[in-house]
């Protein structure tokens, strides 16, 4: 047998080597101004960062007067820190262990049932706020134990499902609960009515208390945007802690390789139990909040429509990253759900939400597209197309083009200058707003949800010349169908068109790193 | 006599009908290097995994230190100090080099969530702890597995650093017994040369006792001071290497009758 080749105990030549294995990182880094601010934004500690996103929040309520704009204002701040509590509850299981739980929403109406039980006229019970926040929350992170541990084996889309039964269940009692009865023998067995009323049903629990510590209640909008705010900040700091812990290197292990989690010596179902339970935790501190905030529990907030925003919002900011969710929570919330609404009063300002929505197009395009070149050619190629299919139906039909702007209720003007430029970029038909043109509006959106799936299909020069004719139809959607609508499935259709697009740009999240499977 | 470290008692496991490990007898003696060969399907991997914990033997018992581990949870049986690498890598691909050594300390640190959240006394020190095991156990591989690449993620990492990180995770549950699957498998002369010479240092070294699947002759040669051939879950062979080398049993399991009889 030949001398096998001495080994080199000392390694190889670092520098080279270093070089050679950093080179992914170097790639990633974008170059010039955009590369630059990045350095210099990874220089700050990240503590520091935290602090002054905190102390910005903090200055919110302080600039708002007492107008009735300036309270809904505020309002939808604190909405967004009660899904941004939430964002970061269900990050735990879904980000760190990577378990799919669509039981989540559960929890969430456990702490708000739990302390409108505990806290209003219903059942004449009116603890204090300092007794009834721990209860809950202890109660639902138990229950989050529990409901977990007859699917602890189950991965994947086996514990979905398992887990969406228990969702469907709490919305099922909830809705229902308001005649519960043993097996319809209460009669019979002696009991005093034939029927109990436990959650009130459908029309929920009113009148429930605020929240307050020995007779001081915290009535205003400022003080629930502030109790809202001090709540994400400890559970924040605490879930980085957690992340940081051997708990979270345990959770993170699993999520890779439960196998080989569990032959490095960690109790992976316990583990999973674990997670679940501090999200259950989480979500119940959000309810009871929620409960307090809204003065009621009422069933249609907990039901699983609610759950698909909350995982849109731990997806769109990447899983995995607590201040993802956070993030996530807000573009969701704040820009989506209410921001989109034409009405919706910012300020002193009426019909913000459509500023919101053309700024959110240019936002993700600028933020998509490189190099420079191809962006310009984009955006003027939908300036273009604008301009020329605004020409062509202003010369072949009566008053196709004279359309006016929705900018409130029941309010139609030319809006400004800005209205001018839109106007004159879409082809708005007179009497807009009449019954029987509605269906035209309707194929729009359906063909504007079909080209924002073929974007995702086409790629290279095609995808970019897609762009321009769905960006646009975007536009007439939006003047023609959404900004009439207040609410409903076509605000939700445009959210789900929106975060595919913003997916297709970052799949791993707008704060979320990039995972991979295997290598 | 002594008593073996690792001992396994009339072992048999089937899958269905198709028997894959068939009354095994084995021992491991403490500080023994001990290698398993044999052909592919032999059921080599089938006994790491019952003796991890990961299957439960139809029959038989397995014993460490005198005591069963039957039916234990792999975890326990990792705490109780048997720890394993992979045939397959298994690292925690999105987790950092140093992160993948430090969460294998799970089972020798007693933190609960809530003393990590308040940072209580207990939960800093053992992070401390951890962190310097990491770090002792990441050095053992000499500049391989140091400085820079503590903080990339295990993905960015060559095949032959994967396999040495997750001998390096392996030991970080601090195990009397190191089960080692195919650790020269895709690696190229030098490197299985180095594997050879580290794997004789994790027992001079670390203290380590340790049972090793592995292909590779030269290796076998190397390291072993005991063999144990493997063929359809029997043992067909078990001694030195000339022994096992020699014996018409393994040669047949590894060339065919036609090779053994021509002998």
């Amino acid at each position: 047998m030949s001398e096998p080749p001495q080994p080199e105990r000392s390694g190889p030549a670092i520098g080279a080597d270093e070089w050679v294995a950093r080179s992914g990182e170097r790639a990633e880094r974008p170059r010039g101004l955009v590369g630059r601010v990045q350095e210099l934004y990874e220089r700050i500690p990240k503590s520091a960062v935290f602090a002054f996103v905190v102390v910005c929040a903090a200055l919110v309520p302080l600039l708002t007067s007492q107008t009735d704009n300036d309270i809904y204002f505020l309002r939808v701040g604190t909405v967004a820190l009660v899904f941004a509590l939430l964002a970061l509850g269900l990050n735990v299981a879904v980000g760190f262990a990577g378990l799919l739980d669509l039981g989540y929403i559960a929890y969430y109406g456990i702490g708000a049932y739990g302390y409108a039980f505990l806290s209003s006229d219903k059942f004449g019970i009116h603890w204090q706020a300092w007794l009834v926040l721990p209860l809950v929350v202890a109660v639902s992170a138990l229950l989050g134990l529990l409901l977990a541990l007859p699917s602890r084996r189950l991965v994947g889309d086996y514990l979905a499902i398992v887990t969406l039964f228990f969702g469907q269940i709490f919305y099922i009692v909830a809705t229902q609960g308001y005649r519960i009865s043993f097996l319809g023998l209460n009669k019979d067995l002696g009991l005093d009515r034939a029927n109990w009323d436990l959650t009130g049903g459908p029309n929920g629990i009113a009148n429930v208390d605020r929240l307050g510590v020995f007779g001081l209640k915290a009535s205003s909008e400022r003080a629930y945007f502030y109790i809202t705010l001090i709540a994400v900040v400890v559970v924040f700091a605490a879930l980085t802690l957690a992340n940081r812990s051997r708990t979270g290197r345990a959770w993170r292990a699993l999520n890779d390789d439960t196998l080989a989690a569990q032959a490095m010596s960690m109790p992976v179902n316990w583990l999973k139990l674990l997670a679940v339970g501090l999200g259950a935790a989480v979500a119940a501190l959000a309810g009871t909040i929620n409960a307090a905030l809204l003065q009621g529990a009422f069933p249609d907030d907990y039901n699983t429509q609610v759950l698909i925003i909350i995982y849109a919002m731990v997806i769109l900011g990447g899983a995995g990253s607590l201040a993802g969710a956070v993030l996530g929570a807000f573009v969701v919330s704040v820009l989506m759900l209410e921001g989109l609404r034409p009405q919706t009063p910012i300020g002193d300002f009426t019909g913000n939400g459509r500023w919101v929505f053309y700024g959110a197009i240019i936002v993700v395009l600028v933020a998509a597209i490189r190099p420079w070149r191809r962006l310009a050619a984009i955006l003027g190629g939908i300036v273009a197309f604008g301009v020329v299919v605004h020409a062509i139906v202003a010369a072949t039909t009566d008053r196709g083009t004279d359309g006016l702007l929705n900018t409130g209720p029941d309010t139609y003007t030319d809006g400004g200058p800005l209205g001018w430029l839109i106007r004159h970029w879409l082809a708005l038909p007179a009497g807009t707003y009449e019954a029987g043109s509605r269906n035209w509006f309707n194929f729009a959106l359906v063909s504007l949800i079909g080209l924002v799936l073929c974007l995702t299909l086409v790629k290279g020069w095609k995808r970019d010349a897609l762009i321009v004719p769905t960006v646009w139809l975007a536009g007439f959607v939006w003047e023609t169908r959404l900004a009439e609508e207040t609410s409903g499935p076509t605000r939700l259709l445009l959210l789900g068109a929106l975060l595919v697009g913003l997916m297709i740009a970052r799949p791993q999240g707008l704060l979320g790193r990039p995972r991979v499977e295997i290598v | 006599m002594v008593q073996p470290l690792l001992e396994l008692d009339q072992v048999s496991k089937a899958f269905g009908g198709l028997v894959c490990i068939d009354r095994l007898d084995l021992e491991v003696r403490e500080g023994e290097i001990v290698s398993v060969i044999g052909p592919n399907g032999a059921g080599k991997t089938t006994l790491f995994n019952l003796v991890t914990g990961i299957y439960r033997p139809d029959d038989g018992d397995i014993r460490l230190d005198g005591e069963s581990i039957v039916g234990l949870s792999p975890h326990k049986i990792t705490n109780r100090g048997i720890a394993r690498t992979f045939q397959t890598l298994r690292l925690f691909l999105n987790m950092s080099v140093k992160d993948n050594v430090m969460a294998a300390t799970y089972g020798g640190t007693h933190a609960s969530l809530v003393e990590s959240i308040l940072r209580l006394p207990r939960a800093r020190r053992e992070e401390r702890e951890s962190n310097a095991v990491a770090e002792e156990k990441l050095s053992f591989f000499g500049q391989r597995l140091m400085g820079y690449r503590w903080n990339q993620p295990a993905y960015s990492l060559s095949y032959a650093n994967r396999r040495r990180l997750e001998i390096a995770r392996a030991t970080a549950t601090e195990p009397r017994i190191l089960l080692l699957d195919e650790p020269a498998a895709g690696m190229n002369p030098v490197e299985t040369h180095e594997i050879t010479e580290l794997i004789g240092q994790l027992r001079k070294e670390g203290g380590y006792t340790i049972l090793v699947i592995e292909h590779d002759m030269h290796v076998v040669e190397g390291i072993s001071d005991r063999v144990v051939a493997l063929d359809h879950g029997e043992k067909i062979a078990e001694g030195t290497f000339e022994q096992v080398a020699t014996n018409p049993r393994v040669v047949e399991a590894y060339l065919g009758t036609t090779g053994a009889e021509r002998k």
